[in-house]
């Protein structure tokens, strides 16, 4: 199976657009493998089930934006060697996405800030000036919207639910809310993406993100944190967590102790 | 120090594979869309990969022939094996096939023939529709009730027939 088939536009800033696609595609990786870490231990069957398969399909769309930034960079790397070979400071992810799982709430949670964000940017992507990056987001967003429909709902159901489950989700979100800022700070990366046309600034997407995201977090009877604090350094690569150094010894063990295995 | 075990050996997927070539090979792209119509879906194997909607370009060139597949959802783990059984097939017939994926347009199932809506509904699995299935495929009751949004495989959902009680498969609509 080869690439796809639309040609790259005439001139683009090679370098920003791999570093954009890294980033599009680490989060996809990173959050994919966090969520396949329930596989098999999830709350409940069909919870267990909704889990993985958004894991799934997170990977798939990690092939997709690491195999267009593998061919971007040119350097004769795959998506599986962006994926199983590079280190900690390698990685674009979010902070977000890197957080540990904790208990099912703040896995719940994670995902529900996470694809709120996803799928406001990936229906701005699908405008994209360049048509690899466009037909990417289309085929993802169709996913995408799903996962946010599914992470909303039982947002919803858990906060509006138990005092146990509200005191969980509540927690959870203490906890994350100040990892949300980064998905709507703009950086240098950004901005050479919205000046060639291939990306919307995050900070575009931050109105249409709040208000989603509160909606639904009211309708949860969550108190969302004041201050604005936000941490981060992980899509420009600066300052991962720790987190993130232990989560890819499981994911690339196999690589890293037989360097180039296939099957 | 103990000696590291090298992993074991793994064939090519297509190497060492008796080739099994009948008649002469497939001579139009008619022929080669028949030959694909042939290929279950490995998940589904009532219905096949043309059914499906997922082969969206046959152009033979002499023996030597390209087809464009499409994934259903990016992470489905079945295209990998369909892509595989394609070339398979295409090199029983004689032809020299190169398979590429295109994500562009993207899959969605109102590519699914009427044909494999009916395949799907014989098999028990409700095949997809706007508002949720329409009716339950063992029993044809209409009052139905979503068990869970995901299922066995990327493409479907667990929904249960209020009638006959009987838990199914939804396709879901994409």
């Amino acid at each position: 199976m080869s690439a796809t088939d639309p040609r790259p536009p005439a001139s683009q800033p090679a370098a920003e657009l791999f570093e954009f696609l890294c980033r599009m595609g680490d989060n996809t990786l990173v959050l994919g493998h966090r969520l396949s870490e329930w596989c098999g231990t999830a709350p409940a069957l069909e919870e267990d089930i909704a889990t993985a398969n958004t894991a799934l399909d997170l990977i798939g769309q990690t092939q997709m934006w690491l195999g267009l930034a593998a061919e971007t960079e040119g350097a004769g790397r795959s998506a599986d060697d962006l994926a199983m070979t590079r280190d900690a400071w390698d990685f674009r992810n979010l902070l977000l996405v890197e957080q540990p799982n904790g208990d099912f709430g703040r896995t719940l949670m994670r995902s529900f800030l996470f694809d709120a964000w996803h799928r406001l940017m990936l229906e701005r992507l699908t405008l994209s000036g360049d048509p690899r990056v466009a037909a990417i987001a289309a085929k993802a967003v169709k996913e995408v919207a799903y996962h946010a429909d599914r992470s909303a709902e039982l947002v919803v159901a858990l906060g509006d639910g138990t005092e146990e489950s509200h005191g969980r989700m509540q927690a959870a979100l203490d906890r994350l809310w100040p990892y949300a800022g980064e998905m709507l700070a703009d950086d240098a990366i950004d901005r050479a993406m919205a000046e060639a046309g291939i990306a919307p600034l995050p900070s575009a997407l931050a109105d249409p993100w709040e208000e989603s995201v509160r909606t639904t977090l009211t309708r949860a009877t969550l108190t969302v944190p004041e201050g604005a604090f936000a941490h981060r350094g992980g899509k420009d690569g600066a300052r991962h967590s720790e987190h993130l150094g232990h989560m890819l010894t499981t994911m690339q063990w196999l690589q890293r102790a037989y360097p180039g295995a296939r099957w | 120090m103990v000696a590291r075990p090298a992993p074991a050996p793994v064939p090519g997927a297509l190497a060492d594979r008796p080739v099994r070539r009948d008649g002469p090979p497939p001579a139009t792209e008619g022929d080669v869309w028949a030959l694909l119509s042939q290929i279950p879906d490995p998940e589904i194997p009532v219905i096949s990969i043309t059914d499906l909607g997922i082969v969206r370009e046959v152009a033979l060139d002499g023996r030597a022939v390209r087809v464009a597949i499409t994934p259903t959802y990016s992470g489905c783990p079945a295209t990998f094996v369909i892509a595989i059984a394609v070339e398979a097939a295409l090199l029983d017939a004689g032809l020299t096939p190169t398979v590429t994926s295109r994500i562009d347009p993207p899959w969605t199932t109102d590519w699914l023939t009427e044909a494999a809506r009916e395949k799907l509904r014989r098999y028990g699995i409700a095949p997809p529709a706007t508002r949720g299935p329409e009716a339950c495929p063992h029993c044809g009751a209409t009052t139905v009730t979503q068990v869970s949004r995901h299922g066995s495989t990327p493409c479907k959902a667990q929904w249960r027939c209020d009638a006959c009680a009987e838990p199914f498969d939804y396709f879901k609509c994409h």
